[in-house]
């Protein structure tokens, strides 16, 4: 079991979290616009690294409020914990 | 509103009626249900200084700003559920009253961005305390209640027996108040009666 820092609550179990997938993946603009290989590359793709992904997470059970961390997928090691709307780092680590 | 002949406790399914009150005198820990306590749901800027003080001025002590902290008293306290988010709690009956204060207060301040609901009915309290009550609760929580790391004031969201529970440190006993969904009262008592059946239960009295 991950022990995640909650930006808001301070380190607690996985259990009373939701994982919300990889994090900045921005919704199309203009969706009308789009074929449908590009919605479905939008909707169905991730990067699936083995190593650094940056994830979105919410403390569902605790302050129910949603955050970014970035998440080592080999060592499950979480390297940073950052707001909403943050931007993601270039590089890792 | 609800006609207050109808309400019945979420326990009611569970008979403990015969068992309240009665002298148990191997019991470690005291279970008892807190039914009537008005909550209202707050939401609102804590950078805000004129509302937080505008609050401040109806509630009679201060939000808490801190993280997993309360505020007030076992009757009136403040809960802090998330960074823009607090439970209050009055006497039953007085929940309409305080409403339309914190109401009147934040629109007087020009409080943005300030919502709130009431949801006295949307989870019950159960009380848990005594000597072993922290040991009960370890059985079932994640979280460290230690007192280096969880004391009287502390309050935190957390599961309890997997149940979604607000957790709230009430006295050095120790002694917890457990808010939990309606729905899912009789269940968690039946889980604490369980879980402190080896330290000794007794049932104490309803509020
Ligand atoms: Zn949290």
């Amino acid at each position: 079991m991950l022990r995640i820092e909650c930006p808001h609550c301070g380190a607690r179990d996985e259990a009373e979290f939701s994982c919300g997938g990889e994090a900045h993946i921005a919704r199309p603009k203009e969706p009308d616009k789009l074929s449908d290989a590009e919605w479905a590359d939008y909707l169905y793709m991730r990067t699936n690294p083995k190593g650094i992904l940056a994830e979105r997470w919410c403390h569902t059970f605790g302050c129910r409020r949603w955050f970014n961390i970035e998440r080592d997928t080999v060592s499950h090691e979480i390297l940073r914990v950052y707001a909403m709307g943050e931007p993601r780092r270039e590089s890792g680590t | 509103m609800v006609d207050p002949s109808l309400r019945q406790s979420p326990l009611a399914t569970l008979h403990l009626g015969g068992r309240e009150g009665q002298p148990a005198p191997e019991a470690s820990v005291h279970l008892a249900e807190r039914r009537s306590v008005g909550k209202i749901n707050l939401r609102a800027d804590p950078g805000d200084g004129v509302l937080m003080n505008a609050f401040e001025s109806v509630l009679g002590y201060p939000l808490p700003l801190d993280p997993n902290r309360t505020s007030g008293d076992g009757k009136r306290g403040a809960l802090r559920l998330g960074p823009d988010e607090w439970l209050v709690t009055v006497p039953g009956g007085q929940e309409n009253a305080l409403f339309g204060a914190l109401g009147t207060a934040a629109t007087a301040a020009g409080g943005k961005h300030v919502a709130l609901s009431d949801v006295s009915d949307a989870r019950t309290i159960l009380t848990l305390a005594g000597p072993r009550a922290r040991d009960v609760l370890q059985k079932g929580c994640g979280l460290d209640l230690h007192p280096r790391a969880f004391q009287t004031g502390h309050c935190a969201g957390t599961l309890l027996a997997r149940a979604a529970i607000l957790l709230h440190q009430t006295g050095d006993a120790p002694a917890y108040d457990i808010h939990v969904a309606w729905s899912f009262a009789a269940y968690l008592w039946v889980w604490l009666e369980d879980a402190g059946a080896e330290y000794g239960v007794a049932v104490g009295e309803v509020e």
